[in-house]
């Protein structure tokens, strides 16, 4: 039972929460219509204390979605923390008001400090270079509207898979799932964590490292994109010598397997050549929608929304 | 090679990795007590090379956790009329609360005051703990 839950970091909630999340997600996406009321008359607060335009869109739209309203800031100077209100008394505060709070703030633990305060569930919505679990709840949506299942997978990561805190979420979450394997491509300087990898490690999950998107890309039925960021390097002359061979282009797509998906937490900035839009593997602006409805899922079970009656 | 006579009544804290004395010393705030207290560093052992050693001549209430967290192959041996009456080897503790601070400048715990911050044990080898709100290792 997901009611009254709050979701701070992507391991909270069990594979079976999981599944019943993915698979209200399908129920919503195949019929939108039938959940336009199934949360009338409740009320989600959304506090972004960092502005992010995408993400408080996506929670706003699930809730207007599903029949309820929204009220909250995207600009913390308009808030009671710019005259010196704690997290926890916000949390106090707006936990009278609303029946959900989403957070999104700039330092790590904020959401957590949040759940403990709130009357009502917290969904975190980044914090920091922590957590961001609504992202990773997308990426498996979207991967399993593609793919149908998880098992078996070859999964490519590709980019900055050292501060990509996206890419730390979403493959840990996958290597709960059964024989599914992954590749690192990134350059050096960039790797993959060796946290995450000590965790692929004990569970016993496969996993390559390596610097050739262009020589690996044919191994892989999903291929997720982020970019590499020229403040990552030290030296200018290394992120132009490094920075094209982690551009996805239509040469390296050719490469691809047919039924290949290409995704992105978005938003893109070069490491995806636009000529790459019109393929039909390219998933990352149909990865935006998902991300909706999985919302629309969260809400639904966190504020305990039942099934509406036909 | 210096002598310290046998202890009659009180607490040896023995096995400390050289070098962690002092900070043991700091930590228990050894250097508030009016009773005689000996720290003893770099001294010569067959097991360890060297190690530090700390006598109480008293019986106070250790905070174990502490100990634990700092050095935790150290061995406690309690002192009754010049015998050895208990030992006690400690581990380190699964979570300490109120010692710990984290050290991640990013970490809520660091903007906003928080009492009680949890801190988990994640490597009992090296003795790391992951605070509760941001995950970030830190060792005391």
């Amino acid at each position: 039972m997901l009611t009254n839950k709050s979701l701070i970091a992507p391991s909270d909630f069990t594979l079976e929460e999981i599944e019943e999340l993915l698979a209200l997600s399908e129920r919503v996406i195949e019929s939108p219509a039938r959940y336009a009321d199934a949360c009338k008359g409740k009320l989600l607060a959304s506090l972004f204390y960092e502005p992010s335009t995408r993400t408080k869109f996506s929670f706003d739209a699930a809730m207007l979605r599903l029949g309820g309203s929204t009220l909250g800031f995207s600009d913390p100077n308009t808030s009671s923390t710019a005259k010196g209100e704690t997290i926890a008394d916000s949390a106090r505060t707006v936990g009278k008001y609303a029946d959900v709070i989403v957070v999104r703030h700039p330092k790590e633990g904020t959401a957590k400090l949040m759940s403990r305060y709130a009357d009502c569930p917290v969904i975190n919505a980044g914090d920091g270079g922590h957590h961001h679990p609504t992202q990773t709840l997308t990426d498996l949506l979207t991967i399993r509207h593609y793919k149908g299942d998880f098992g078996g997978l070859t999964v490519g990561v590709c980019g900055d898979l050292k501060f990509g805190r996206t890419i730390h979420s979403l493959v840990t979450c996958l290597a709960r799932y059964q024989n599914v394997r992954f590749l690192f491509i990134s350059p050096e300087e960039l790797n993959m964590p060796a946290f995450v990898k000590e965790e692929l490690i004990a569970k016993g999950v496969p996993f390559t490292e390596t610097a050739d998107l262009e020589g690996s890309i044919s191994q892989l039925d999903v291929l997720y994109m982020s970019r590499v960021q020229r403040e990552r390097f030290i030296s200018e002359e290394e992120y132009l010598r490094l920075k094209d061979f982690f551009i996805l282009t239509a040469d390296k797509m050719r490469l691809a397997r047919q039924d290949m998906i290409v995704m992105h937490p978005l938003p893109r900035i070069n490491e995806i050549a636009t000529e790459v839009d019109a393929d039909p593997r390219a998933a990352y602006f149909e990865q935006v929608k998902f991300g909706m409805y999985v919302r629309m899922a969260l809400i639904m079970k966190l504020l305990g929304a039942g099934e509406p009656q036909d | 090679m210096i002598n310290v006579s046998k202890l009659k009544e009180g607490i040896v804290i023995d096995h400390i990795r050289a070098g962690h004395g002092y900070k043991i010393f700091q930590q228990l705030g050894l250097d508030r007590l009016d009773d005689v207290v000996v720290l003893m560093r770099n001294v010569e052992s067959t097991k360890m090379g060297r190690k530090d050693l700390i006598k109480i001549e008293t019986n106070l209430n250790l905070n174990f956790d502490v100990l634990g967290l700092i050095d935790p192959d150290v061995t406690i041996s309690y002192i009754k009329n010049g015998e050895r009456v208990k030992k006690i080897r400690l581990t380190p503790p699964e979570t300490v609360t109120g010692i710990l601070s984290c050290k991640n400048p990013r970490c809520i715990t660091n903007q906003e005051h928080i009492g009680n911050v949890r801190f988990y044990l994640v490597d009992a080898q090296t003795n790391q703990y992951a605070c509760e709100y941001c995950d970030a290792r830190t060792h005391l």
